[in-house]
Protein backbone atom coordinates (compact mmCIF):
# COMPACT_ATOMS: atom_id res chain seq x y z
CA UNK A 1 0.00 0.00 0.00
CA UNK A 2 2.88 2.59 0.91
CA UNK A 3 5.06 1.29 -2.00
CA UNK A 4 8.99 0.15 -1.44
CA UNK A 5 9.82 2.78 0.98
CA UNK A 6 6.85 2.00 3.25
CA UNK A 7 9.43 1.51 6.03
CA UNK A 8 10.51 5.13 5.75
CA UNK A 9 6.76 6.47 5.54
CA UNK A 10 5.87 4.04 8.90
CA UNK A 11 9.02 4.91 10.93
CA UNK A 12 8.76 8.96 9.81
CA UNK A 13 5.05 8.78 11.83
CA UNK A 14 5.95 6.58 14.53
CA UNK A 15 8.40 8.81 15.26
CA UNK A 16 6.65 11.86 14.88
CA UNK A 17 4.08 10.05 17.37
CA UNK A 18 6.75 8.96 20.25
CA UNK A 19 8.00 12.55 20.32
CA UNK A 20 4.99 14.46 20.03
CA UNK A 21 3.10 11.88 22.76
CA UNK A 22 5.90 11.97 24.98
CA UNK A 23 5.94 15.61 25.15
CA UNK A 24 2.39 15.78 25.89
CA UNK A 25 2.63 13.15 28.43
CA UNK A 26 5.89 14.77 30.09
CA UNK A 27 3.68 17.77 29.84
CA UNK A 28 0.71 16.43 31.90
CA UNK A 29 2.96 14.22 34.10
CA UNK A 30 4.74 17.99 34.86
CA UNK A 31 1.53 19.82 35.61
CA UNK A 32 -0.06 17.41 37.56
CA UNK A 33 3.02 17.05 40.06
CA UNK A 34 2.92 21.03 39.95
CA UNK A 35 -0.61 20.94 41.07
CA UNK A 36 -0.14 18.53 43.93
CA UNK A 37 2.64 20.27 45.30
CA UNK A 38 0.88 23.92 45.47
CA UNK A 39 -2.12 21.82 47.10
CA UNK A 40 0.11 20.31 49.62
CA UNK A 41 1.25 23.92 50.70
CA UNK A 42 -1.73 25.83 50.42
CA UNK A 43 -3.55 22.53 53.01
CA UNK A 44 -0.37 23.26 55.64
CA UNK A 45 -1.55 27.12 55.34
CA UNK A 46 1.34 28.47 53.61
CA UNK A 47 -0.37 31.40 51.52
CA UNK A 48 1.61 34.43 49.49
CA UNK A 49 0.80 37.94 51.19
CA UNK A 50 -1.27 39.12 48.51
CA UNK A 51 -3.45 36.05 48.26
CA UNK A 52 -3.39 33.79 45.76
CA UNK A 53 -5.48 32.96 42.92
CA UNK A 54 -5.34 30.27 40.83
CA UNK B 1 -5.98 45.60 28.03
CA UNK B 2 -2.10 43.69 27.12
CA UNK B 3 -1.25 44.53 30.74
CA UNK B 4 -4.63 42.81 32.16
CA UNK B 5 -4.17 39.44 29.51
CA UNK B 6 -0.38 39.45 30.60
CA UNK B 7 -1.16 39.46 34.44
CA UNK B 8 0.03 35.77 35.02
CA UNK B 9 -3.25 35.46 37.45
CA UNK B 10 -5.76 36.66 34.69
CA UNK B 11 -3.62 34.51 32.33
CA UNK B 12 -4.37 31.48 34.14
CA UNK B 13 -7.80 31.78 34.57
CA UNK B 14 -8.54 32.67 30.72
CA UNK B 15 -6.17 30.03 29.42
CA UNK B 16 -7.60 27.52 31.62
CA UNK B 17 -10.89 27.91 29.69
CA UNK B 18 -8.97 27.85 26.17
CA UNK B 19 -6.90 24.69 26.66
CA UNK B 20 -9.16 22.42 25.99
CA UNK B 21 -10.87 23.68 23.32
CA UNK B 22 -7.39 24.35 21.49
CA UNK B 23 -6.75 21.38 21.73
CA UNK B 24 -9.95 19.53 20.05
CA UNK B 25 -9.14 22.34 17.85
CA UNK B 26 -5.37 20.54 16.95
CA UNK B 27 -7.02 17.08 17.24
CA UNK B 28 -9.94 17.99 14.89
CA UNK B 29 -7.41 19.49 12.27
CA UNK B 30 -5.20 16.62 12.70
CA UNK B 31 -7.94 13.89 12.15
CA UNK B 32 -8.73 16.15 8.68
CA UNK B 33 -5.42 16.27 7.68
CA UNK B 34 -4.09 13.03 8.20
CA UNK B 35 -7.37 12.03 6.22
CA UNK B 36 -5.72 14.38 3.45
CA UNK B 37 -2.26 13.14 3.67
CA UNK B 38 -3.23 9.35 3.13
CA UNK B 39 -6.39 9.22 1.96
CA UNK B 40 -7.21 12.43 -0.65
CA UNK B 41 -3.49 13.65 -1.59
CA UNK B 42 -2.18 11.18 -4.66
CA UNK B 43 1.36 9.37 -5.05
CA UNK B 44 4.08 12.44 -6.19
CA UNK B 45 4.57 11.23 -9.77
CA UNK B 46 8.89 11.30 -8.76
CA UNK B 47 8.85 10.42 -5.49
CA UNK B 48 6.17 7.94 -5.28
CA UNK B 49 3.98 7.65 -1.58
CA UNK B 50 7.18 8.72 0.19
CA UNK B 51 6.06 12.11 -0.24
CA UNK B 52 3.78 11.67 2.35
CA UNK B 53 6.61 12.30 4.94
CA UNK B 54 6.12 15.85 3.64
CA UNK B 55 3.11 16.16 5.46
CA UNK B 56 4.89 15.82 8.84
CA UNK B 57 8.14 17.23 8.12
CA UNK B 58 7.38 20.52 6.82
CA UNK B 59 5.32 21.37 9.34
CA UNK B 60 7.71 20.15 12.17
CA UNK B 61 10.32 22.18 10.13
CA UNK B 62 7.82 25.77 9.96
CA UNK B 63 7.07 25.33 13.80
CA UNK B 64 11.15 24.54 14.88
CA UNK B 65 11.40 27.62 13.66
CA UNK B 66 8.57 29.89 14.76
CA UNK B 67 8.92 28.43 18.48
CA UNK B 68 12.29 29.92 18.01
CA UNK B 69 11.40 33.36 16.72
CA UNK B 70 8.25 33.05 20.19
CA UNK B 71 10.99 32.16 22.26
CA UNK B 72 13.31 35.53 20.88
CA UNK B 73 10.47 38.09 21.04
CA UNK B 74 9.60 36.76 24.77
CA UNK B 75 13.53 37.14 25.38
CA UNK B 76 13.11 40.55 24.47
CA UNK B 77 10.11 40.90 26.88
CA UNK B 78 12.38 39.45 29.38
CA UNK B 79 15.48 42.10 28.67
CA UNK B 80 13.52 45.07 28.15
CA UNK B 81 10.29 45.03 30.51
CA UNK B 82 11.23 42.22 32.66
CA UNK B 83 7.88 40.54 32.58
CA UNK B 84 7.68 37.42 34.31
CA UNK B 85 4.98 35.88 31.70
CA UNK B 86 8.03 36.94 29.57
CA UNK B 87 10.17 34.58 30.98
CA UNK B 88 7.43 31.49 31.27
CA UNK B 89 6.44 32.20 27.90
CA UNK B 90 10.10 31.53 26.25
CA UNK B 91 10.87 28.59 29.16
CA UNK B 92 7.41 26.76 28.26
CA UNK B 93 8.35 27.26 23.93
CA UNK B 94 12.00 25.53 24.23
CA UNK B 95 11.34 21.71 24.85
CA UNK B 96 8.74 22.16 22.09
CA UNK B 97 10.69 23.77 19.70
CA UNK B 98 13.34 21.25 20.60
CA UNK B 99 11.03 18.06 19.77
CA UNK B 100 9.80 19.35 16.60
CA UNK B 101 13.31 20.31 15.33
CA UNK B 102 14.05 16.81 16.51
CA UNK B 103 10.84 16.03 14.25
CA UNK B 104 11.94 18.00 11.48
CA UNK B 105 15.98 16.31 11.76
CA UNK B 106 14.41 12.61 11.94
CA UNK B 107 11.72 12.63 9.42
CA UNK B 108 14.11 14.57 6.66
CA UNK B 109 16.57 11.79 7.07
CA UNK B 110 13.87 8.93 6.41
CA UNK B 111 12.98 10.98 3.70
CA UNK B 112 16.23 11.27 2.80
CA UNK B 113 17.35 7.82 2.39
CA UNK B 114 15.14 6.42 -0.03
CA UNK B 115 15.35 9.92 -2.21
CA UNK B 116 18.91 10.99 -2.17
CA UNK B 117 20.22 7.63 -1.30
CA UNK B 118 21.70 9.40 2.16
CA UNK B 119 20.57 10.18 6.10
CA UNK B 120 22.43 13.05 6.11
CA UNK B 121 24.69 15.33 4.17
CA UNK B 122 26.61 18.10 5.51
CA UNK B 123 24.89 21.10 3.08
CA UNK B 124 23.70 24.02 4.08
CA UNK B 125 19.60 23.87 5.04
CA UNK B 126 20.49 20.39 6.99
CA UNK B 127 23.63 21.59 8.91
CA UNK B 128 21.90 25.21 10.34
CA UNK B 129 18.70 22.65 11.03
CA UNK B 130 21.32 20.74 13.79
CA UNK B 131 22.35 23.96 14.57
CA UNK B 132 19.12 25.08 15.56
CA UNK B 133 18.66 22.12 17.40
CA UNK B 134 21.72 22.24 19.31
CA UNK B 135 20.61 25.96 20.21
CA UNK B 136 17.50 24.76 21.80
CA UNK B 137 19.31 21.90 23.50
CA UNK B 138 21.84 24.97 25.16
CA UNK B 139 18.84 26.86 26.04
CA UNK B 140 17.42 24.12 27.90
CA UNK B 141 20.90 22.95 29.91
CA UNK B 142 21.03 26.92 30.91
CA UNK B 143 17.56 26.97 32.36
CA UNK B 144 18.48 24.25 34.18
CA UNK B 145 22.00 25.61 35.68
CA UNK B 146 20.15 29.04 37.25
CA UNK B 147 18.18 28.41 40.07
CA UNK B 148 16.75 31.83 40.31
CA UNK B 149 13.74 32.07 37.97
CA UNK B 150 14.45 35.59 37.20
CA UNK B 151 18.22 35.54 36.74
CA UNK B 152 17.85 32.32 34.65
CA UNK B 153 15.81 34.27 32.46
CA UNK B 154 17.73 37.19 31.45
CA UNK B 155 21.01 34.60 30.63
CA UNK B 156 19.07 32.51 28.76
CA UNK B 157 17.28 35.95 26.91
CA UNK B 158 20.31 36.79 25.85
CA UNK B 159 21.29 33.15 24.82
CA UNK B 160 18.54 32.89 22.57
CA UNK B 161 18.87 36.43 21.00
CA UNK B 162 22.41 35.83 19.79
CA UNK B 163 21.27 32.34 18.49
CA UNK B 164 18.51 33.88 16.45
CA UNK B 165 20.91 34.80 14.12
CA UNK B 166 20.51 31.22 12.64
CA UNK B 167 16.66 31.33 11.60
CA UNK B 168 17.20 33.42 8.76
CA UNK B 169 20.32 31.12 8.08
CA UNK B 170 17.93 28.15 7.75
CA UNK B 171 14.87 29.73 5.87
CA UNK B 172 17.41 31.26 3.36
CA UNK B 173 20.50 28.39 3.47
CA UNK B 174 18.96 26.92 0.30
CA UNK B 175 18.48 30.10 -1.60
CA UNK B 176 22.23 31.27 -0.27
CA UNK B 177 24.33 27.97 -1.23
CA UNK B 178 24.36 25.02 -3.32
CA UNK B 179 22.44 22.42 -1.08
CA UNK B 180 21.15 18.80 -1.76
CA UNK B 181 17.91 20.04 -0.24
CA UNK B 182 15.28 21.80 -2.21
CA UNK B 183 14.52 24.97 -2.64
CA UNK B 184 11.58 26.72 -0.68
CA UNK B 185 8.84 25.40 -2.80
CA UNK B 186 5.53 27.09 -0.27
CA UNK B 187 6.45 30.11 1.11
CA UNK B 188 8.26 31.66 -1.57
CA UNK B 189 8.31 34.81 -3.67
CA UNK B 190 6.01 33.90 -6.77
CA UNK B 191 3.30 31.66 -5.11
CA UNK B 192 3.71 28.00 -4.25
CA UNK B 193 5.09 25.47 -6.82
CA UNK B 194 3.39 22.37 -5.48
CA UNK B 195 0.12 21.39 -6.61
CA UNK B 196 -2.97 22.01 -4.83
CA UNK B 197 -3.48 18.46 -4.35
CA UNK B 198 -0.81 18.26 -2.07
CA UNK B 199 -0.75 21.55 -0.98
CA UNK B 200 -4.10 21.97 0.99
CA UNK B 201 -3.35 18.45 3.03
CA UNK B 202 0.08 20.39 3.97
CA UNK B 203 -1.37 23.64 4.84
CA UNK B 204 -4.32 21.55 6.88
CA UNK B 205 -1.39 19.23 8.76
CA UNK B 206 0.87 23.22 9.42
CA UNK B 207 -2.72 24.15 11.14
CA UNK B 208 -2.98 21.10 12.92
CA UNK B 209 0.58 21.35 14.19
CA UNK B 210 0.44 25.00 14.74
CA UNK B 211 -2.91 24.66 17.03
CA UNK B 212 -0.87 21.86 18.68
CA UNK B 213 2.02 23.90 19.51
CA UNK B 214 -0.16 27.25 20.58
CA UNK B 215 -2.21 23.97 23.09
CA UNK B 216 1.42 22.64 24.48
CA UNK B 217 3.10 25.84 24.49
CA UNK B 218 0.10 27.69 27.01
CA UNK B 219 -0.62 24.62 28.63
CA UNK B 220 3.49 24.59 29.94
CA UNK B 221 3.03 28.09 30.71
CA UNK B 222 0.48 27.40 33.10
CA UNK B 223 2.15 24.54 34.67
CA UNK B 224 5.67 27.05 34.96
CA UNK B 225 3.72 29.65 36.74
CA UNK B 226 2.74 27.33 39.04
CA UNK B 227 6.13 25.80 39.52
CA UNK B 228 7.19 29.44 40.57
CA UNK B 229 3.88 29.72 42.77
CA UNK B 230 5.22 26.22 44.48
CA UNK B 231 8.53 27.97 44.69
CA UNK B 232 7.18 31.33 46.44
CA UNK B 233 5.40 29.54 48.63
CA UNK B 234 7.79 26.81 49.79
CA UNK B 235 10.83 29.72 50.49
CA UNK B 236 8.15 31.31 52.41
CA UNK B 237 7.41 28.60 54.37
CA UNK B 238 11.30 28.11 55.03
CA UNK B 239 11.34 31.76 56.42
CA UNK B 240 8.38 31.08 58.28
CA UNK B 241 10.16 27.72 60.27
CA UNK B 242 13.36 29.38 60.30
CA UNK B 243 11.40 32.69 62.13
CA UNK B 244 9.81 29.54 64.74
CA UNK B 245 13.29 27.96 65.41
CA UNK B 246 14.83 31.45 66.00
CA UNK B 247 11.87 32.87 68.48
Amino acid sequence: MLGPHGAFIIGSYAVTVLVVGGLILAAILDQRAQRRALDELEARGVRRRSGDER
Amino acid sequence: MWTKLANPSFFLRWSGAAVPWLAALAAALLAVGLYMSFVLAPADYQQGETVRIMFIHVPAAWLALFLYATMSVSAIGSLVWRHPLADVSQKAAAPIGAAFTLVCLVTGALWGRPMWGTYWVWDARLTSVLVLFLMYCGVLALWRTIEEPGRAARAVSILTLVGFVNVPIVKFSVDWWNTLHQPASVLRLGGPTIHPSMLYPLLVMALAFTALAVTLHMYTMRTEIMRRRVRTLTLLEAERLDRRAAA
